[in-house]
């Protein structure tokens, strides 16, 4: 269970993110180190401007996905945000934003949320990874 | 009695587990936790928690749709 659990973000609707926010938290949980890849949409999400607003869903939900979602945030569930900053608080997440999409997006360090720990390109983030899973989201 | 408690009701995956391991991380030794979920998954998922951290399970009773767990720190 060394070797590092390695999440790609691509998507930045709000149901892949809380998604991807579970397998981190529950890696964390578990001890498992963790490194986040924040690509494209999803680093969009991610920026100290968006974080906190609606970032919809994936196509597939369609209306009745969007209500099991709303129903469930109401019920209590914490949105991914709030899910992530307690996973780093277990300690063993490093979440990274991808320098090509810094570029996309014209973004400087100083527009990501604090949840980013800090900018690389994708030759350290293989580094990092290891001989451990890389999943994308 | 646990040497703390863990109201985890309402919360969904994985939160119960989250706040479990944010807690056990600051017990010292041979304290223990009690937890209390309503998550479905909670029992696979405490298990699993317990058999990769080498912290034990002491206690697992469903009791109404709660799942009451009491652990130690190893």
């Amino acid at each position: 269970m060394d070797e590092p659990l390695n999440l790609v973000l691509f998507s930045g609707t709000d149901d892949k993110l809380q998604a991807a926010a579970v397998l981190t938290a529950g890696a964390a949980a578990l001890g498992r180190p963790v490194n986040v890849f924040l690509q494209y949409w999803a680093l969009d999400a991610f920026t100290s401007a968006k974080i906190r607003r609606d970032h919809g869903l994936a196509p597939e939900a369609g209306p009745d996905g969007r209500a099991a979602v709303v129903a469930l945030a109401r019920a209590g569930q914490s949105p991914w945000a709030e899910t992530l900053r307690q996973a780093k608080d277990l300690g063993g997440v490093d979440i990274q934003a991808c320098s090509l999409s810094m570029d996309l997006l014209d973004l400087e360090e100083r527009d990501l949320d604090p949840l980013v720990d800090g900018v690389e390109g994708i030759t350290a983030f293989y580094l990092n990874a290891g001989n451990g899973q890389i999943v994308f989201v | 009695m646990a040497d703390t408690l863990i109201d985890a009701r309402g919360l969904s995956c994985p939160m119960p587990i989250v706040k479990t391991a944010q807690v056990v991380k600051a017990l010292v030794a041979g304290q223990t936790v009690e937890v209390w979920a309503t998550d479905p998954g909670s029992v696979k998922d405490f298990a699993a928690w317990s058999k990769s951290t080498g912290n034990p399970i002491l206690e697992q009773v469903v009791d109404k749709g709660v799942y009451r767990f009491v652990l130690a720190r190893k």
